[in-house]
């Protein structure tokens, strides 16, 4: 057997049960879908149904649809909020343990446990929590009875319940994001902390001026996937609010905390309308892809050289 | 005299700030502990008798509607086998794309690479009409399969493995290689006796990065296996549970912590290797 003949053969057989299972979950499926928003696709679609070709119809359609734009403001304010509060979060938690602490890899084990834990399993958890634990120590407490109140529950009302999810995927996210600060801050040198120690530089200046410039790519990293996490949220959405308590907005009433993700799966299985979904998808997608490519170019451009 | 005296505030402060963040824990473990009126009035104490865990544990594993048992094996046959595809069948791709220097094995490469920005809500509805379609035209069911399943996790996990996996082969010297051609191994000898065992790091990271999601999955079997079937993971079975059961949270909060024991308890034993890879994959 020549070189070139075996070559090809190894070639051939290792590439292609990865290119098989690769073709048929992600890339036939995108070009289909790619299509079918723009068609009259419905979900009692079958293989031999014709489908009728609609132009830009299901996009026209979902920039009227108050939900799904209720839904997309909504995700781009948690979004804001979850990115802030998760990476503030894990910054701080990072100083704290990377300084001189006896128990501190005891605590980066800590923070870090929410993250094995599924989303939809976190989010029944803090159900739990946010609509029996606190109203209880709202009874226990007299100074916080307000808590007991069941017209102020956390999750019944939009704003706190908006709120309670950004806790939740902060306590869930918060502690990856951690270990990856963690890492970036073990990597810059002690003596550029000593020389500002000398010259009199205080904690908050060392942090201001010397340790932040100095991860800097780790910003672009952590923030990157702060967005992409906070932006398809789905599983804290179904577990902890499942979309509501409902909200007002255009006039109609809808659900107060459906973020995106969740929108469009409710318009293709609870509203049957596959072809618009599958439109908001793409929306979605191009967004996303947008979005994460300003953020990435901006960070960049604030890294420094070593 | 000041440095310690900051230092303990600093201790002080990430202790407290680590019981909050295991609090959550603590509250499902004394909840489990407690039957339904318990519960109910005191969410926040003590159990008054913790042989209950033991109790609820046996409700829950015994139950018919959440099918603990089953579901448990279910997550773990899916979970294996789509990472040791995973692992295989992505390190050969890799190996092979960085040693055949050619035009389409770069455009190969890069199509790889450049599909790990579809977010996956874009091809899940297609994809079910795909996968029935598939089952109309050859007859391989591929919805509500172990089959399916794993194809759709090797198919979505392979963009970030083999990119993984590229970078790490790119810096194993060629010359190890040759050696062992002069040494008279085949190429698939040489990938399986010389490459695969360096690789070891990476197949660690790989696992790591894709067992946690997998493990953890909720919406692709949700769509994949659906509601009802045999074949149901965990998180699924969770979800089903206490979408009938709601409000019942002895059932559900001890249906949680058993569907939190396997993992917490893999990961403390493998604690060191699981947050490396996790760093280890974001940062590449």
């Amino acid at each position: 057997m020549t070189d070139k003949l075996e070559n090809r053969i190894v070639f051939w057989t290792f590439l292609s049960p990865i290119i098989f299972a690769f073709l048929m979950v992600v890339i036939i499926p995108f070009l289909i879908g790619a299509f079918y928003s723009f068609t009259n696709w419905s979900s009692a679609a079958r293989a031999n149904e014709v489908l009728e070709f609609v132009g830009f119809k299901n996009f026209t359609d979902s920039f009227a649809d108050p939900s799904f734009n209720y839904s997309f403001i909504l995700t781009i304010i948690y979004t804001v909020i979850n990115m802030l509060a998760i990476n503030i979060t894990a910054f701080l938690l990072a100083i704290f343990v990377t300084s001189k602490l006896k128990f501190r890899n005891i605590y980066r084990v800590g923070f870090f446990i929410p993250n094995l834990i599924g989303g939809l399993i976190l989010g029944y958890i803090w159900q739990f929590i946010f609509n029996n634990a606190i109203p209880s120590l709202g009874e226990i407490v007299p100074a916080l009875s307000f808590l007991a109140d069941p017209r102020k529950l956390i999750l019944a009302n939009r704003n706190s319940a908006v709120l309670a999810l950004v806790a939740v995927g902060t306590w869930q996210y918060a502690g990856y994001i951690m270990m990856i600060y963690v890492a970036a801050l073990e990597s810059v040198p002690a003596e550029l902390h000593e020389a500002a120690r000398i010259d009199g530089a205080n904690v908050g200046e060392r942090i201001r001026h010397i340790t932040i410039p100095m991860i800097a790519q780790a910003f672009t990293i952590t923030m990157f996937l702060t967005l992409v996490q906070s932006f398809k949220q789905f599983d804290v959405n179904v577990s902890l609010t499942a979309g509501g308590p409902s909200a007002m907005f255009m006039g109609i009433p809808l659900f107060g905390t459906e973020l995106l993700a969740l929108n469009i799966y409710n318009t293709a299985f609870v509203k049957l309308n596959m072809a618009m979904a599958q439109a908001q998808a793409v929306i979605f997608f191009l967004v996303l892809i947008v979005i994460s490519m300003i953020q990435v170019s901006v960070n960049k451009r604030k890294e420094v050289e070593m | 005299m000041k440095i310690s005296k900051h230092n303990i505030a600093l201790e002080l402060i990430t202790a407290l700030l680590f019981l909050a963040f295991l609090f959550p824990f603590f509250i499902v473990l004394i909840n489990s502990a407690k039957d339904a009126f318990q519960i109910t009035i005191n969410p926040l104490g003590m159990p008054e008798d913790w042989s209950q865990i033991g109790r609820n544990i046996v409700g829950i594993w015994t139950n018919k509607n959440i099918r603990y048992p089953g579901s448990f094996q279910s997550s773990i046959i899916i979970t294996v086998v789509s990472l040791l595809a995973i692992t295989v069948l992505s390190s050969q791709a890799a190996w092979v794309l960085v040693r055949t220097k050619t035009k389409l094995s770069n455009m190969i490469f890069f199509i790889f690479v450049a599909a790990m920005v579809i977010p996956f809500q874009i091809v899940m509805f297609p994809l079910l009409s795909w996968f029935r379609t598939v089952h109309v035209v050859t007859g391989i069911k591929l919805l509500r399969t172990y089959f399916g399943m794993v194809l759709a996790y090797v198919g979505f996990g392979c963009s970030l493995s083999v990119f993984l996996y590229h970078g790490f082969i790119k810096s194993i010297p060629f010359e190890l290689e040759e050696a062992a051609k002069i040494d008279g191994c085949n190429r698939f000898q040489t990938f399986y006796i010389i490459i695969s065992p360096i690789l070891r790091p990476i197949h660690a990271t790989v696992m790591v990065l894709n067992g946690i999601w997998i493990w953890n999955d909720y919406l692709l079997p949700l769509l994949v296996l659906g509601k009802g079937n045999k074949i149901q993971t965990i998180p699924l079975a969770v979800a089903n549970f206490a979408g009938a059961y709601v409000k019942q949270w002895d059932l559900i909060l001890t249906a949680i912590l058993m569907a939190m024991i396997p993992i917490v308890i893999f990961f403390l034993a493998a604690q060191k290797h699981i947050i490396k890879g996790m760093v280890a994959g974001s940062i590449k």
